[in-house]
């Protein structure tokens, strides 16, 4: 009896081994193409990981990470004493919140028009240009927009001043600068946001127009009764998505078209952590910052989805 | 008033509406187009809007004089081929393995990766990381810390998962290897999504500042962005000064600005249209799993 399990566990034993071995043989080759991504994410993703730590230390450069002391909870207590901090965090939700309100209707409105459209060529050609801008990097865009607001040679405050208004400070009086921020939002972001509601209405029942049609409806009331609430799960999960991302904002945008003048409103966590980990370089401060960015961006991007799940149906996760 | 009559008004204003926003799009380039065509006359006493005033070449010929700024175009034309292909060699590498169900760790290896997408150490972790590697004022600091995007990487992973299962496996059964199956029919098949990515990977090369910004002190290895970024701060440093009436003489003429901004801007152009029709089903696959 004893014998018989012996011999029984030792078949098994040599039958998973040779399981083993023909799986290796056969599934060895994914294995070789997965590690090197593999070690990139380790490396280069999961290392900054690591490096967070020195939130909890006084870090300086010559002792490294693993040298410099721990001090606990200390930098979180200078950095939530620290009044730039709360500028840069309400300027970060400012500027989100007031781009969501500008920059958000803009393309749901932009893709009804395009759908309504019945020239297909008129249509490929609009899409084409208004999907440019997506593509311009902050950096030029900026280089545009000092060309175009300039005070003295802006073509916008050549216009109003042809016009015998005065020059409006875009860039360097903090409310205009608003403007000027909004309005380059806008027009990098709306033509490129109509992509998932287009998508989203190609697969709308053509019946239901042609029902319509038979009713009488007019264009308009087509677009309120038809084709809005088709987009409307698309609207929702996209609105619900961009409120998770409240206090992720990210650097070039306000850091390019901001400048010294209108910091007040232009500082935001991004640049503020640049600005005192990179150039002052105060690393464990900075890193603190950009830890609270990441667990409060965290926490808002998980709470966004479970309301979007409760509410759509449809997440992220 | 008949029902074909408050069409034709219907589609009037709507075509009249969507030409407006296109115009918006194009109108500051036109702007900048004009500004680099025009004397600088003209521009500083603000008689150019989206045509040329007293056209003249001199901005362009300056530009493709300055030998600096042809190394700079040079070298980001290179980084941004070379990061682009390298991003997509290890983007394959990694989707196809994770599309096999019967891979063991797989579900690691996808928690692994999505874990990246929704938290990172900050850049302060990143830049301390990249300088223990010595990558500092290296080309690798700004290829490798970018090699895959997760998000690219979920897009090739549901593409790959969409082709039918019945045309690896014949191969499969004929004895092809894993990696001959994928050279030989996945990628094949694959084309519209990598040109995507691969577009995606390059603007995002292209158009990156950060980084550079960050890790790049050596002229020698300025991106064209980081050269360009320098000149909109000297903008900035005009519209700062104009307040105080400084020399405006001594600063760089509006026009040469405005030809080095389109001068970067070309190349973006010239490549992106052919693969529009590609992008839109690539981003919506991202839309749905992203």
């Amino acid at each position: 009896m004893t014998k018989a399990k012996s011999t029984l566990t030792q078949m098994n034993g040599y039958g998973e081994l040779n399981k083993r071995t023909t799986y290796f043989k056969r599934y060895w080759q994914l294995y070789a193409l997965l590690s090197l991504p593999i070690l990139y994410f380790l490396i280069f993703r999961y290392g900054p990981m690591y490096g967070v730590q020195i939130a909890f230390k006084d870090f300086n450069l010559f002792q490294g990470i693993n040298g410099s002391e721990w001090i606990g909870l200390e930098a979180f207590r200078e950095v939530f004493a620290m009044n730039d901090f709360y500028i840069t965090l309400r300027n970060t939700f400012m500027l989100n919140f007031l781009d969501l309100i500008v920059s958000f209707p803009a393309p749901i409105i932009l893709a009804i028009m395009l759908y309504e459209i019945r020239s297909a060529r008129f249509k490929r050609i609009s899409q084409t240009i208004l999907y440019i801008p997506h593509f311009i990097s902050w950096v030029i865009i900026g280089g545009i927009v000092y060309q175009l607001f300039g005070t003295q040679s802006g073509m916008i405050n050549g216009l109003l001043q042809g016009m015998g208004f005065e020059a409006i400070p875009f860039l360097t009086e903090k409310n205009s600068w608003l403007v000027t921020y909004l309005f380059t939002g806008v027009w990098q972001s709306a033509g490129w946001g109509t992509i998932l509601y287009l998508a989203a209405l190609t697969g709308v029942n053509k019946e239901l127009f042609e029902a319509a049609d038979v009713d009488g409806a007019s264009r308009l009331r087509k677009i309120w009764h038809i084709t809005l609430p088709s987009i409307k799960p698309t609207i929702v999960t996209l609105l619900i998505l961009n409120l998770g991302r409240m206090v992720s904002i990210g650097f070039d945008r306000p850091y390019i078209i901001g400048n010294t003048a209108v910091r007040e409103y232009s500082d935001v966590l991004s640049t503020f952590v640049y600005r005192i980990g990179l150039e002052s370089g105060q690393y464990t401060l900075a890193t603190v910052v950009g830890l609270f960015q990441a667990v409060v961006g965290l926490i808002f991007i998980l709470g966004s989805n479970y309301i979007s799940k409760k509410t759509t149906g449809d997440g992220i996760l | 008033m008949s029902e074909r009559t408050s069409n034709r008004i219907f589609d009037t204003v709507n075509i009249t509406f969507v030409s407006l926003f296109v115009i918006f799009c194009l109108a500051p380039f036109v702007h900048t187009i004009a500004v680099s065509l025009s004397s600088n006359r003209a521009i500083t006493s603000g008689e150019v809007t989206l045509w040329p005033v007293e056209f003249n070449w001199d901005a362009y010929v300056q530009v493709f004089s300055d030998q600096s700024m042809l190394n700079s175009l040079g070298f980001t034309v290179i980084l941004t081929l070379a990061t682009t292909l390298l991003c997509m060699l290890f983007t394959i590498a990694a989707a196809y393995p994770l599309t096999k169900g019967r891979l063991k760790g797989r579900k690691f290896f996808m928690y692994m990766i999505i874990i990246t997408m929704f938290f990172s150490g900050g850049i302060i972790p990143e830049y301390l990381l990249i300088r223990d590697l010595n990558m500092i004022n290296t080309v690798w600091a700004l290829i490798l810390p970018g090699l895959v995007s997760p998000f690219n990487l979920i897009i090739l992973i549901s593409f790959f998962k969409n082709i039918p299962p019945s045309l690896e496996e014949s191969a499969e059964i004929d004895g092809s290897s894993f990696i001959n199956t994928l050279l030989r029919i996945v990628l094949p098949l694959s084309l519209p999504v990598m040109a995507t990515l691969a577009l995606f990977y390059a603007v995002g090369r292209w158009n990156g500042f950060q980084d550079a910004l960050m890790y790049v002190t050596d002229p020698q290895i300025y991106p064209l962005q980081l050269k360009l970024f320098q000149m909109v701060q000297n903008n900035m440093v005009t519209e700062l000064t104009q307040m105080e009436g400084a020399n405006r003489a001594a600063l760089t003429p509006e026009a040469l600005k405005a030809a080095t901004v389109i001068f970067a801007t070309v190349p973006i152009l010239c490549v992106y249209p052919w693969l529009q029709k590609y992008f839109v089903s690539g981003v919506m696959l991202g839309a749905v799993k992203g």
